[in-house]
């Protein structure tokens, strides 16, 4: 099908797109990636009188890094994101959830920034994004604000961006040290918006015990659900770590529904079984940082065999972690959704 | 109806083409209805099926989901832009040479996307092959020997680049 009709404007600078923003308000939608949008408008369910297409703002292209993290641009494409070493370098999460979304076709055009203000509870990023505790900066004719990700999604394809806003950039924090992160899925094929899946974060003490464990579960609720498992898990060693209880508490904490992918109570089951996965996989990136910088310290032996036992620990996982992946890999049918995953916008919530 | 019309010039396989399109003027559409380059082609329009997808500044897109008025003033290659004259391209030579098309509406979206996979990556392994064609849908189950051919295609490159020097 074809989009309806509607008003193109292509402003040249940020302050010609703000002002058009302005003008149109809540008729107003931005234009960055359209891999969200486009096939929307495409199939009539999105009809916005005006888009402000934001393709030639060229100075919204940017992926900073720090070390306190990663700040994407506006117009930073999936794929600019996914190949950034420095992004990968402080905040891996990102490359991580990325590779996970849709094909590598749509994540050339596709933006992060977009994803975001999309709010798809089913997306990879606003969960990357809700788990990191970062945040989207809006810029308005005359001012800019940065609301946190607890904030920022509001519901089911709705966040706190309000009409006359543009989201110029948002913000990844870095990795903690003695950290670790993994994002795991099932989708139905390859691409797919994915029926569950959980972003984890795990950051260790100077012990190497378990001091911080949280997990992000997507299509599990109206937005990104964050779940704290630090007390569920115990402050044990990370290869001893309870990661099954972690999973009863994701499960009792996530609001999955019914559709015709899968019934809530799969969903459910499954969220547990891949955010078991994640904190586990999480915990052994997490020691294994611990070593690489216990050994740029000096301390490298011990650190080292810490490392040996706790990944030898995880030995049995690594045929879990393929039956996973393998789940997620149909080769099937024609019919999906995966068109939509990567980003765009919307200038309204 | 009344819609305003806006002026783009595309470089489409290496000659500047202008045209007037209306803002929703889909890139696919474009290139088929007001450039007549019909060998792009049109599946779901969503996004899904990768038969509309061509090379944008080299890189693959889709092309359904861009509008003309967005690509103005870019590169665009699509499939009739591949050969080398007459000379088939090495992608397209490995498709004809391991069967890799039947009924041929999913093959402009394949060739676009697997050319630039192996620019990118000249000898990819079997998971990256498929991981880089895992966007495009062929109806007439022909994934196996489409696999091949892009395996081919490397293999033909290969060797072409070892005659060239």
């Amino acid at each position: 099908m074809k989009p309806p009709p509607f008003g193109y404007h292509a402003p040249r600078t940020l302050g010609e797109a703000l002002d058009v923003l302005a003008g149109t308000g809540e008729h107003g939608k931005v234009l960055a990636g359209g891999q969200s949008l486009i096939p929307l408008m495409n199939m009539r369910l999105a009809a916005p009188a005006h888009l402000v297409d934001i393709n030639r703002l060229g100075g919204l292209a940017a992926v900073e890094t720090g070390p306190d993290g990663v700040r994407v641009g506006a117009l930073a494409r999936h794929a600019q994101v996914e190949r950034s070493a420095g992004a990968a370098a402080v905040q891996p999460l990102l490359r991580q959830a990325l590779r996970l979304v849709a094909h590598p076709v749509i994540r050339n055009r596709g933006t992060a920034v977009g994803s975001l203000v999309h709010a798809d509870p089913a997306a990879e990023l606003p969960a990357v994004l809700a788990l990191l505790g970062g945040s989207v900066r809006l810029a308005r004719r005359g001012g800019t604000r940065d609301v946190a990700a607890g904030e920022f999604f509001t519901g089911p394809l709705e966040s706190a961006l309000r009409p006359g806003e543009l989201a110029v950039s948002a913000f990844f924090p870095a990795l903690p040290a003695r950290s670790g992160t993994a994002f795991r899925e099932v989708s139905r094929r390859h691409g797919d918006y994915a029926l569950a899946g959980v972003a984890a974060l795990v950051r260790l003490d100077g012990d190497l015990r378990v001091a911080e464990a949280r997990a992000a579960c997507v299509s599990a609720g109206p937005v990104p659900v964050v779940v704290d498992v630090t007390a569920a898990c115990g402050a044990a060693p990370a290869g001893a770590a309870d990661w099954e209880a972690a999973a009863r508490a994701v499960r009792e904490r996530i609001e999955p529904e019914d559709d015709i992918h899968a019934t809530a109570h799969y969903r459910r089951h499954l969220t547990g079984v891949l955010a078991a996965q994640a904190l586990r996989e999480a915990a052994r990136a997490a020691v294994e940082d611990a070593a690489g910088n216990a050994g740029n310290a000096g301390n490298a032996g011990n650190a080292g065999n810490t490392a040996g036992r706790a990944m030898g620990h995880g030995a049995g996982d690594a045929a879990e972690n393929t039956a996973g992946r393998a789940m997620g890999r149909g080769a099937g049918d024609v019919v999906g959704r995966d068109g939509g995953t990567a980003g765009q916008e919307g200038a309204h919530g | 109806m009344g819609e305003t019309a806006h002026e783009i010039a595309l470089t489409v396989n290496g000659v500047v083409r202008r045209t007037r399109v209306p803002g929703r003027r889909l890139l696919s559409d474009c290139l088929r209805h007001d450039l007549g380059l019909t060998g792009t082609h049109v599946g779901c329009e969503h996004g899904v099926c990768g038969c509309c997808t061509v090379l944008m500044d080299g890189e693959p897109v889709r092309s359904c989901l861009m509008f003309a008025v967005t690509a103005d003033g870019h590169e665009i290659t699509t499939v009739e832009g591949l050969a080398d004259g007459a000379r088939m391209s090495p992608v397209q030579r490995a498709f004809a040479e391991c069967h890799g098309l039947q009924c041929g509406f999913c093959t402009p979206g394949f060739l676009c996307t697997v050319t630039a996979l192996l620019r990118e990556n000249p000898a990819p392994t079997a998971e990256e092959v498929l991981e880089g064609v895992s966007g495009n849908l062929c109806r007439c189950t022909g994934y196996q020997n489409i696999v091949k051919a892009v395996h081919r295609a490397a293999e033909i490159m290969a060797e072409e680049r070892v005659e060239e020097a």
